[in-house]
């Protein structure tokens, strides 16, 4: 038996994106066990909403993330729209589902591309990111912003998107698959990528289940669960089945994220086709009382927003919990047993967004 | 076995013109909702302070006495919450972005000397008709109360017996 050493990793690291550390208790090149921190970058986001009002507030609810930015402003919104009883008109409801699913496009998109460049396939990463690009400047076309869009309100949407803009993203989108189809090959069949990811890093679907995770982590475990089965927004008019991958390991992931790339098309397609005419915000009246919890699908997974009011105009409390702080555990677990090299791609596989986490 | 499943992308991008632009040459053209940066029109601006009070990063100071509106382009978030909520709509959000600068400087915008001029004979204007309305009402005030002075004697002379009583 060699001794056991601890090898501190991160919070600054080629690989990382975001700053995460972990303590790793390596017995030769195999870890034994991983000892997670987080806390470099707390912002303290969740305490502003005692000095912004609660309309101010949707635009720092936005920026607690600068990928899932959109889902996180729509959360909130969609907490404090169930405090205040307000009923958000049906395109609203529509193109906040159109900007989620293509939310869910980009940073899926994103993650590809990080995958590539932790298993050192840096062409591949270029090659994701342009697609990436792409999406972005529909985004940009639309909202007025590449990440942060600020176009959610409390009851609806600021601005209405033309139905022309709409049409042409259907076409852009096309192409858009065309172009997913030759980069996804690349993850999927070829045996450089294969041999780091198969077999990598499995987290059975008792442990998945156990241990709390959420998302493409939790799915790539074969548990069918996903909140847009709950029917927010206007999932419940769209054809949706969560995708589900039974092999639990880091390919399994790639495969689960690939897929949910092509199911966002198909859904934003749909919701195109079905897209009712009509105003896109309710205006509000009154201040928030009462308290609510919503739950949002983020294309990391489940995040959590609870609001609560007392009929000022600066809420009482808010409170995120976001996905990748669920899949802190499953991620310690997944290191247990993992060789030494595998730790930057396996950190990646829970698509980690600290920032989030720590607000 | 898969070997060379990138080649195809490959030779997609021989034959394909790049991604990228050759910026100094090519410039970028921006989307008509693109939110660059705001601009103000101290024309129209009536200086009401609601962009400063609606501003989340508070980044728009508006000076009534010093007749000037300042914004810090780098604590600006670009929400165009500001913008939404002008009632004269002089705030515009423009489609380019934030020129760069050495420091973080606030950029003031002022009124020009000419309304200076007209807001400041205003301002006297109001002043002293305000002046005049309370001398008219003081004049007023002393008036009434000189002649209650002089016709209800008698009642406060009652007023006091009743008191006593």
């Amino acid at each position: 038996m060699s001794k056991i050493s601890v090898v501190p990793y991160g919070p600054q690291h080629p690989v990382l994106p975001e700053p995460v550390h972990l303590d790793l208790v390596l017995q030769d090149e195999k870890i034994v066990s991983a000892i997670p921190s987080i806390g470099f970058i707390h912002r303290g986001l969740e305490k502003l909403v005692e000095k912004r009002d609660y309309k101010e507030m949707v635009f720092v609810a936005e920026r607690i993330c600068g990928i899932c930015s959109f889902g996180h402003g729509m959360g909130y919104c969609e907490a404090v729209e169930n405090v205040m009883k307000v009923e958000v008109p049906d395109r609203a409801k529509y193109l906040r589902t159109i900007f989620q699913e293509m939310s869910r496009l980009h940073s899926h998109t994103l993650w590809l591309g990080l995958a590539a460049d932790a298993f050192g396939y840096e062409s591949l990463f270029m090659q994701t990111w342009r697609i990436r690009e792409k999406i972005l400047d529909m985004l940009e076309m639309a909202t007025g912003g590449r990440v942060i869009f600020s176009i959610v309100d409390v009851g609806g949407l600021r601005k209405d998107v033309p139905d022309e803009m709409l049409a042409e993203f259907a076409k852009r989108l096309k192409d858009l698959r065309e172009d997913y189809n030759r980069i996804t090959a690349a993850f999927l069949e070829d045996d450089a990528v294969k041999s780091r990811l198969c077999g990598v890093g499995v987290l059975t679907i008792e442990q998945a289940n156990d241990l709390g995770c959420c998302g493409p982590f939790l799915r790539a475990s074969g548990v069918r669960r996903d909140s847009r089965m709950t029917d927010y927004e206007a999932y419940a008019k769209l054809d949706f089945e969560p995708v589900v991958s039974h092999d639990g390991d880091s390919y399994a992931r790639c495969v689960v994220r690939i897929k949910e790339i092509y199911q966002s098309i198909d859904l934003i397609e749909q919701a195109i086709a079905q897209i009712p005419a009509g105003d896109v915000c309710t205006p509000v009246k009154g201040m928030p009382d009462g308290e609510y919890l919503a739950r949002v699908e983020q294309p990391r997974g489940e995040a959590l927003y609870y609001v609560k009011g007392n009929g000022t105009k600066n809420l009482e409390r808010f409170r995120v919990r976001t996905p990748t702080f669920a899949n802190i555990p499953g991620l310690v677990e997944v290191l247990k047993g993992q060789d030494f090299a595998d730790v930057g791609t396996l950190i990646l596989t829970i698509d980690p967004c600290i920032s989030c986490t720590e607000r | 076995m898969s070997i060379g499943v990138f080649t195809k992308e490959v030779i997609y991008n021989l034959f394909h013109k790049p991604a990228t632009e050759k910026y100094p040459f090519v410039t970028r053209e921006y989307g008509e909702r693109t939110r660059g940066h705001i601009e103000n029109d101290m024309n129209a601006c009536v200086l009401c302070g609601m962009c400063m009070m609606r501003c989340p990063s508070h980044a728009i100071k508006v000076d009534r006495n010093a007749y000037t509106w300042s914004i810090n382009p780098f604590s600006c978030v670009q929400c165009s919450y500001c913008v939404e909520g002008c009632p004269k709509k002089c705030l515009s959000m423009k489609n380019t972005y934030t020129t760069p600068d050495t420091a973080k400087n606030t950029v003031t915008l002022k009124y020009s000397d000419e309304r200076i001029r007209a807001e400041e004979e205003k301002k006297k204007e109001m002043i002293a008709k305000a002046m005049a309305a309370k001398k008219a009402a003081a004049e007023k005030a002393a008036a009434a109360a000189k002649t209650a002075a002089e016709t209800p004697k008698a009642a406060a002379g009652t007023a006091g017996t009743t008191e006593k009583g």
